[in-house]
């Protein structure tokens, strides 16, 4: 009898089992008739907007990828990092790139029947910079001559227009700059250089909750914390017109949610798969599964104030990063959705090119071993890694920690903080061990974005305290270039320069990895991981 | 009776400042700065993180905020999200109403199930019944409710197509339902056990027997005096869990994507934002310190032997 009792109890249990692991089967029919209705909507999964919806205010990613829907800027870029022109008809520099002039391509409107003009433009930006306006994206236009007039480090604006803007006519504006960038056209894609009708500019509130803009789609509802609805707009010039009639973006609290709406075809596609569901998102979705490159790398640097790294010789970086197995972490830890960096550009981005870092960021342990050895070895023979303990990195940390002992008998062990704003604050206060994780995404898709906003002496994003002048004189060479060619090709052999300083280690490049449901087809992610909306064709139900 | 409510309602005052003290102190302890964060991992700008903190009072000394906030929440202003500067009272009043209408779902489920349960068990004791039950409640209360929430979620939601795997609409009493069950389940399982031991113990006493004796259908025994007598600890946990199911459902409400309190505490909590998280936790303990008044004021009706003076 008692045997009999708990036979029954395995049975019980088998069931329990197989009903959660028949996740993959079970693929039926959604009865779509394979034909194309062009005013179908496409549902996005999204999360709550953190601000009110204006351009120059939205950098989180909930929000900006319903302003870029909205609006259209003065140029935007394709696969290969080159620019392309929207709004604008062209954007050329003078000799020192140091004034540039736009020209706008005539009779674009708002979606309220306002005209777009070169006004447009430049009351929008000398808005934005205004502090008083608290524009949270107002630092893009320090580039620009007397922003430091209108946002002062402190205190009230001293000035209500950049002199570095100036309207010559309807459809042409200049903007002068401080000192010559070639690729400035590159930094006219991000949102905050988007227009605003004036309207916007009186009533910021009213539009912030209502956004107007001159893009491919109209705005129609915003339900805080359940959706923003945008339809296509008829009146739309750009060449990128919907292919849809409209875009739901529904607003999910976690990614887990949204993916088990996704495989259930609630929602039609969604920005990133949570990483719970990697190792399986191939097979629940088969050929509707997306991956593409993705223009952000990973990487571990040294935080050259501590202690571990301090008077370090170059050679030891060296020879950690060839004790580290990329290739096989990549494939147990991220089930293969990550590729091994070879230098400290990532892909699709201008200038990129593979194998900056050579040898040094191959897995070699015997050569790791004997680099180590000869540059001195680490203080104590330990180091550690800081991560932030809210997002799944302890896996692949440890993964590291592990190959770098394994194969240099030096000690590492991760650090973990509770939370991306306690890592944050230990790294602004200049207060890590000795290494931390660290990744960037492409501001704009030019290789200088990955070099010198990262490892110039002082910069901001340079959080390891590493300071080299021999690389601060090549990005500086590559700033003066007459053209972006040029100044990418002079990056380029910056890049290589960092191999014998070694600022930080490359890891793997990411990939946007997601799905589209049965509905929809056209599904694509650009380079920087967002999707393009117009592109996507919803099928007749 | 009046006075008693009356000394009552005078002692949420000390609880009251000494929960939002406490609480507000704590998250100003936290690590990270709410306003910094607003950058994510790109600098900061110095002057819109000085003006964001001006505007929000954060610049003041932490007794100053305190009182700042004491006296605006007094004039029911519960002052301003950090990120996106909406009033704290939009996002409360949007996320209660969704709360109240889950938790109280989950609430009747757990009342109406588990006390008919409880009671079938109590008065078959040691039968099939009795043991079903027993066994039953016993799984609910060991499997963790992520558990159970996802197990639903895959099998109803994405294997049967029955539900769409998440709540579409939080104010959709039916698309509710699902969650609702999920987040009784546990609570379900104590209201049965509870109920089913206070029953088997009365059921030996004095007056049940003199019931009996007098010849009182079998109906009105059991619901007149068995059950109203029995019911004391049952009321006790039901009351407490009134709080528990408003704000303690962030799992649930994760699962589902429930746009309720208790995910708007999670939220608030990843984004250090001081002033929702004081609000809601404020809201919560009055909740919580009502439920348990009326709580207390139920044992008087159910057993005529408590009187408040």
């Amino acid at each position: 009898m008692r045997g009999a009792k708990s036979a029954k109890w395995v049975a019980i249990a088998g069931v329990v089992a197989l009903t959660a692991t028949a996740c993959g089967g079970g693929d039926s029919d959604s009865g779509n008739s394979g034909k194309v209705d062009p005013k179908g909507i496409v549902s996005y999964a999204n999360g709550e907007p953190q601000n009110a919806l204006q351009p120059s205010n939205t950098m989180e990613a909930y929000g900006s990828v319903v302003i870029d829907s909205l609006f259209t800027g003065l140029v935007h870029y394709d696969k290969q990092g080159n620019i392309t022109y929207e709004n604008a008809e062209s954007v050329t520099p003078d000799k020192a790139n140091k004034v540039w002039t736009v020209k706008l391509k005539p009779g674009w409107k708002f979606h309220n029947g306002e005209a777009v003009t070169a006004k447009s433009y430049v009351d929008a930006w000398n808005w934005a910079a205004d502090p008083a306006n608290g524009q949270q994206n107002s630092g893009w236009y320090r580039d620009i001559v007397g922003y430091d007039k209108v946002h002062p480090e402190k205190g009230k604006a001293k000035s209500k227009a950049m002199e570095g803007l100036k309207v010559v006519d309807d459809n042409t504006f200049t903007i002068t700059l401080n000192s010559g960038i070639p690729y400035y056209a590159y930094k006219l894609v991000y949102a905050p250089f988007y227009p605003m009708p004036s309207a916007a500019l009186k009533d910021p509130k009213k539009y912030g909750e209502a956004p107007v803009g001159n893009g491919p789609y109209k705005f129609k509802s915003w339900e805080h914390k359940k959706s923003v609805q945008v339809t296509a707009w008829s009146g739309y010039k750009g060449d990128n017109k919907p292919k849809n009639g409209g875009i739901n973006f529904k607003a999910y609290t976690t990614p887990q949610a949204a993916y088990n709406d996704l495989r259930s075809d609630n929602v039609d596609t969604m920005p990133l798969i949570p990483d719970s569901e990697l190792a399986n998102f191939k097979q629940d979705f088969g050929d509707r599964a997306i991956e593409q490159d993705f223009s952000a790398i990973n990487t571990v640097n040294p935080a050259f104030y501590s202690k571990t790294f301090k008077d370090m010789d170059v050679k030891v970086i060296q020879g950690l990063s060839m004790a580290i197995d990329r290739d096989t972490i990549a494939k147990t830890t991220f089930a293969g959705t990550r590729e091994s960096a070879t230098g400290w550009v990532a892909k699709g981005v201008k200038g990129y090119k593979a194998g900056a870092c050579g040898e040094f960021c191959k897995f070699d342990p015997k050569k790791a071993k004997q680099f180590v050895k000869d540059g001195g070895g680490v203080p104590g023979n330990a180091i550690t890694i800081q991560y932030n303990a809210d997002q799944p990195h302890k896996g692949w940390v440890t993964a590291v920690c592990n190959s770098i002992t394994k194969s240099t008998g030096v000690k590492c062990t991760g650090d973990p903080k509770t939370d991306f704003q306690a890592d944050t604050e230990v790294r602004d206060k200049k207060q890590v061990k000795a290494m931390y994780r660290s990744g960037w995404v492409l501001d704009y898709p030019f290789n200088g974005n990955f070099l010198a906003d990262l490892y110039g002496t002082g910069v901001d994003g340079n959080k390891g305290g590493f300071s080299d002048k021999k690389f601060d004189a090549l990005t500086k060479k590559a700033d003066a270039a007459k053209t972006i060619d040029e100044s990418a090709k002079l990056y380029q052999e910056a890049e290589k320069q960092l191999v014998n300083t070694f600022p930080g280690i490359p890891l793997w490049y990411n990939k946007t990895l997601s799905a589209s449901s049965k509905n929809v087809k056209g599904v694509e992610f650009d380079q920087a991981g967002d999707p393009v909306l117009t592109d996507i064709e919803v099928f007749e139900k | 009776m009046g006075r008693y409510v009356a000394r009552r309602l005078l002692q949420m005052i000390p609880v009251f400042i000494g929960t939002t003290l406490l609480i507000f102190i704590m998250v100003n302890v936290l690590p990270g700065d709410p306003v910094r964060a607003l950058w994510g991992d790109k600098p900061p700008d110095p002057a819109q993180v000085a003006q964001i903190r001006h505007d929000r009072g954060l610049d003041l000394p932490l007794w100053q905020q305190y009182l700042h906030y004491m006296g605006g929440l007094l004039q029911g202003d519960f002052g301003k999200t950090i990120a996106g500067n909406r009033p704290v009272l939009d996002e409360i009043t949007q996320a209660f109403p969704v709360s109240m209408r889950l938790a109280s779902m989950a609430w009747t489920f757990e009342l109406i199930v588990g006390i008919t349960l409880g009671v079938l068990a109590g008065i078959k004791r040691g039968r099939f019944v009795d043991n079903t039950v027993t066994l039953f409640t016993l799984l609910v209360i060991s499997v963790p409710i992520f558990v159970v929430g996802l197990l639903c979620q895959l099998f109803f939601g994405n294997e049967l197509g029955w539900i769409t795997p998440t709540v579409q609409d939080s104010e959709n009493m039916s698309q509710l339902l699902v969650p609702a069950i999920v987040l009784g389940m546990v609570g379900l399982a104590y209201v049965a056990r509870l109920t089913r031991t206070s029953i088997a113990e009365n059921r030996q006493a004095d007056y049940m027997r003199t019931a009996v004796a007098k010849g009182l259908p079998r109906q009105r025994i059991i619901t007149r005096h068995l059950l109203r007598n029995s019911l004391i600890p049952v009321v006790t946990y039901l009351g407490t869990d009134v709080g528990t199911l408003m704000g303690g459902a962030v799992i649930t409400e994760g699962i589902f994507n429930v746009t309720g309190v208790g995910n708007l505490l999670f939220q608030a909590l990843a984004r250090r934002e001081g002033a929702v998280i004081v609000g809601v936790v404020t809201v919560l303990v009055i909740v919580y310190l009502i439920a348990s008044l009326i709580v207390d004021l139920l044992y008087a009706v159910l057993d005529p032997r408590i009187r408040y003076a």
